[in-house]
C-alpha cells in the first residue's frame, strides 16, 4: 500500500499547490493561440479558449488517428469502447497487439519512440505505470472528471490514473458441481469428494490476474499482501489433494470442462465473460482483494491530442458506463452512484461484494514483492506436489 | 569450400602489394580468386554476426550491467545463488539442472530410436513409405508450440480423449506417476518432434552406408551384428553425435512448448527468461534474465566443446 497511502497524504497538502500550478500553464496555453498549442504539453483543459473540449476534438480530428496497444475487444468492453470513441469522433483507431502484456506495452512505446505508429496511449498494471513513470516515458494529464478518481488512485501530478478494476472472484459451473465453493477455505479441504477441477487463469509467474489468485489465497489462509508464501502454500494443497488443474483457465476451459471452478477477476467472468450455462461468479467470503489498471499517456505521442480525448472520452459517463457494462468497476464508480449517473442494468449484474468487508488493494512494492516469492517457489512447492 | 582450404592450396601466394605485377600472371589470378571466394562468403559471414553475433554481444553486455547503467555482477550473484550448498539451490539454478536434464534426455531416447526407425525406414522396400516418412519427419520436426501443447492437452491432460479412454478401462495416468505439465509430460511431449528430427538428420548419414561394405565384411564371415560393432555403427557415430547436438540443443532451448504446457510449474531456464522480459509482474528486472540467458550460452558453449572433441575421437574410425 505505501505508495498509494502516501499519495492520499500527498494529495491533500498538494492540492493548492497543484491548483495554482494548473493556473500557470492554463494561461500560457490559451495566450499561444489555437494555431500553436502544443497538444504533448498541455496538462489539463480549460473550459474556453485553445486548450477546450471544443478545441481538443478539432485537433484531435485533424490527427485523425489514434494507437491502442494491448486491448483486446472481449477485455473489459474494450471492443465497444474503441467503436464508440471512433463513431462519436471520426477517429480511426490502431489496435497494436491487442493480446500483448503490459510489459511489451512499455517495450512498445520504447522501441516505437519517434515512429508515427508508437502507442498514444497504454493500459497497464499499475506497477508498469509507475516505472514507466520514472522513466520519463508518460507526459502527466488531467481528465475534467479528475476529481472524481479517488486520490488512492491517482499519481497527483497526473502521470497516471487507474481506470477500472474488480476483485478475485470464484467462478464455478453450477450444474455440473453440486456444492460450489464460496471460499477458499473451502477449496482446500476439497479431495475428490466435490470433484472440484480449479483452476487459474495463467502462470502466477507471469500474469498479474494469476498472481493476484495467489495473494487471495494468501490472505485467506492465513497470510497477507506481505506475506504470500501461505497463498503458495494453498495451490501446492490444492495441487497435492488432486484439485489444481495447472492450464490457463477462462472460457473454453470452463466449457470443457478442464476446469469447473476458476479463479479470476469477477469482470472477465461475469456478465457473459465465460459464456457457460450455469456459470456463477461470487466473491469469496474470506478475502476481498481489488486491484486497478491504469492509464497513461506516452510523452511521445505522434497524435497528441487524439491521446487526451482518448482519456476524456474514457472518463466519461459514457466511457466509465460502458467498462462497466463488461464488468468492470471503474474508477469513478464511486462517484457515479452517489451522482446517480451510473447505469443501475448494468450495475446490479455485478458480483455482490460480501458485507462488512474492506477491500484490500495491493500496492506496487508488494505486488513486486509477491512476485518474486511465486517466481522462486512455485516450481519447487506446487510443482513438487505434483 | 573456404578461404582457408584456398590458403593452405596456395602457400606461394603473393602478397597483395604485388597483385598488378605483369611477369606474375599465375599467381595474380590465384590471388584474385581468393578474394573472390573471400567476397563469396561475405554475405554469409555478416548475416552469421547480424544474427549471432550482434545478439550475443547484447546479451554478454546486458547480463554485466544493472538497471542504473554500469558494469556489475549482482545479476551472476543472483541467479548463482545457493550454489554452494546443493539442497538449497537457488531456482534459477535448479531451471540450469532441469534444462541440461530435459536436453539430454530429449536427445538421448529420440537419438537412440531415431536411428533405428531411420535405418528400418532406409531398408523398407516400399517407395511410398519412405517419401511419406521423410515428408512427415520434415513437418512434424518443426512442429511446437501453443499447437501442440494444446493437441497434447486435448489427448492426454487431465480431460483428454486418451486419458478418458484410459481412465474407461481402469487405467489412471496420474496414478503411474504421468503429468501432462510436469515433467513427464515434458518429455512426451518433446518426443513428438525430437524423433522426427533425429529421422530427418541421420537418413543422409544412413545413405553413406556402402552396401559393398557389408558384402566385404560378409566376405570375411562376419555377423550382422560384427557388422555393425566394428563397420556401421564407427562410421555413423559423428552423425549420430552431431544429430543429438542438435536435439540437446533444441530441447535445451525450446520456449513456447514448456512455457504453454507447464505455466512455470517446473523450474526451465528459457521461462524463467520469458518471465523477465515478458511477464506482467515483474517489471525492471530484465538484466536478470539477460543473465540467465548468458547462462545458457555458456552451457551450450561447454557442450559444443565436448562434442567437438568426441566427435574428433569417433572420427578417427573414418581416416
Amino acid at each position: 500500500m505505501a505508495p498509494r497511502s502516501i499519495t492520499r497524504v500527498l494529495l491533500a497538502g498538494a492540492t493548492l499547490a497543484s491548483v495554482a500550478a494548473i493556473g500557470v500553464t492554463a494561461e500560457t496555453g490559451a495566450a499561444s493561440g489555437a494555431a500553436s498549442v502544443n497538444w504533448g504539453k498541455v496538462t489539463h483543459l480549460t473550459k474556453t479558449g485553445a486548450t477546450s473540449m471544443s478545441s481538443l476534438v478539432k485537433a484531435a480530428k485533424k490527427e485523425g488517428h489514434l494507437n491502442v496497444v494491448a486491448l483486446p475487444d472481449n477485455w473489459a468492453n474494450y471492443g465497444n469502447i474503441i467503436k464508440g470513441f471512433s463513431k462519436k469522433y471520426g477517429i480511426k483507431i490502431n489496435s497494436e497487439n491487442p493480446e500483448g502484456s503490459s510489459a511489451e506495452e512499455i517495450q512498445a512505446i520504447q522501441s516505437d519512440k519517434g515512429r508515427s505508429s508508437d502507442p498514444d496511449v497504454i493500459d497497464v498494471g499499475t506497477s508498469y505505470a509507475v516505472t514507466a513513470k520514472s522513466e520519463g516515458l508518460l507526459a502527466p494529464y488531467k481528465v475534467s472528471t479528475w476529481s472524481e478518481i479517488p486520490a488512492g488512485l491517482k499519481n497527483p501530478s497526473g502521470y497516471w490514473f487507474d481506470d477500472y478494476g474488480g476483485y478475485v472472484a470464484i467462478g464455478c459451473n453450477t450444474t455440473t458441481v453440486t456444492n460450489c465453493p464460496t471460499s477458499f477455505k473451502q477449496m482446500s479441504t476439497e479431495t475428490g469428494a466435490q470433484g472440484y477441477k480449479i483452476g487459474l487463469n495463467n502462470s502466477p509467474l507471469t500474469s498479474n490476474s494469476a498472481l493476484a489468485g495467489v495473494q487471495a489465497a494468501a490472505i485467506a489462509s492465513g497470510g497477507s499482501l506481505n506475506n504470500v508464501a501461505a497463498g503458495v502454500s494453498f495451490f501446492a494443497t490444492l495441487n497435492k489433494n488432486g484439485a489444481f488443474v495447472n492450464t490457463i483457465a477462462d472460457a473454453s476451459t470452463a466449457q470443457d470442462g478442464t476446469t469447473n471452478v476458476i479463479i479470476w477477476w469477477d469482470y472477465l467472468m461475469a456478465n457473459g465473460g465465460i459464456d457457460v450455462p450455469g456459470w456463477k461468479v461470487v466473491i469469496p467470503s474470506d478475502v476481498l482483494l481489488g486491484e486497478y489498471y491504469t492509464q497513461g499517456i506516452n510523452a511521445g505521442s505522434p497524435d497528441p491530442a487524439a491521446a487526451r480525448l482518448w482519456e476524456e472520452y474514457l472518463y466519461s459517463t459514457t466511457g466509465q458506463n460502458l467498462w462497466l457494462a463488461g464488468g468492470a468497476r471503474p474508477a469513478e464508480l464511486a462517484f457515479m452512484t452517489a451522482h446517480k449517473t451510473v447505469n443501475q442494468t448494468t450495475l446490479a449484474k455485478l458480483p455482490a461484494l460480501p458485507s462488512g468487508e474492506t477491500p484490500q488493494y495491493p500496492s506496487t512494492a508488494q505486488i513486486t514483492a509477491a512476485a518474486t516469492t511465486v517466481n522462486s517457489t512455485w516450481a519447487t512447492e506446487v510443482g513438487a506436489s505434483s | 569450400m573456404t578461404i582457408s582450404e584456398a590458403v593452405v592450396s596456395d602457400p606461394g601466394a603473393s602478397a597483395p602489394g604485388s597483385e598488378t605485377t605483369p611477369s606474375k600472371p599465375k599467381s595474380f589470378r590465384k590471388s584474385l580468386r581468393r578474394l573472390e571466394s573471400a567476397f563469396a562468403v561475405t554475405p554469409f559471414v555478416v548475416f552469421a554476426f547480424a544474427g549471432l553475433g550482434v545478439p550475443a554481444l547484447a546479451v554478454i553486455y546486458q547480463a554485466f550491467h544493472g538497471n542504473t547503467g554500469g558494469w556489475t555482477l549482482s545479476n551472476m550473484r543472483l541467479i548463482l545463488s545457493g550454489s554452494s550448498n546443493p539442497t538449497t539451490h537457488g531456482i534459477f539454478l535448479i531451471g540450469f539442472e532441469n534444462s541440461i536434464k530435459l536436453g539430454l534426455i530429449s536427445a538421448l531416447i529420440p537419438g537412440v530410436v531415431g536411428v533405428f526407425v531411420a535405418y528400418a525406414i532406409q531398408t523398407s522396400k516400399s517407395n511410398l513409405l519412405r517419401r511419406l516418412t521423410s515428408t512427415g519427419s520434415g513437418v512434424l520436426a518443426n512442429f511446437g508450440g501453443i499447437n501442440l501443447t494444446f493437441m497434447f492437452v486435448a489427448t492426454l491432460g487431465s480431460a483428454g480423449v486418451l486419458t478418458a479412454w484410459l481412465h474407461a478401462v481402469g487405467i489412471s495416468l496420474s496414478n503411474v506417476g504421468f503429468n501432462i505439465s510436469g515433467f513427464s509430460g515434458v518429455v512426451v511431449v518433446y518426443m513428438y518432434f525430437q524423433l522426427p528430427l533425429m529421422v530427418l538428420v541421420i537418413t543422409p548419414a544412413l545413405g553413406g552406408l556402402r552396401q559393398s561394405w557389408r558384402e566385404a565384411a560378409e566376405n570375411m564371415g562376419a555377423s550382422s551384428l560384427r557388422y555393425w560393432i566394428h563397420v556401421g555403427i564407427p562410421v555413423l557415430m559423428p552423425s549420430i553425435l552431431g544429430g543429438m547436438l542438435l536435439l540437446f540443443g533444441s530441447a535445451f532451448a525450446a520456449y513456447a512448448t514448456a512455457a504453454t504446457l507447464t505455466l512455470g510449474l517446473i523450474a526451465l531456464s528459457p521461462i524463467q527468461i520469458g518471465n523477465f522480459l515478458n511477464g506482467n509482474v515483474i517489471a525492471g528486472e530484465t538484466h536478470v534474465g539477460y543473465a540467465i540467458a548468458f547462462g545458457m550460452l555458456v552451457i551450450l558453449t561447454v557442450v559444443m566443446l565436448m562434442y567437438s572433441l568426441v566427435r574428433k575421437r569417433a572420427s578417427k574410425w573414418l581416416r
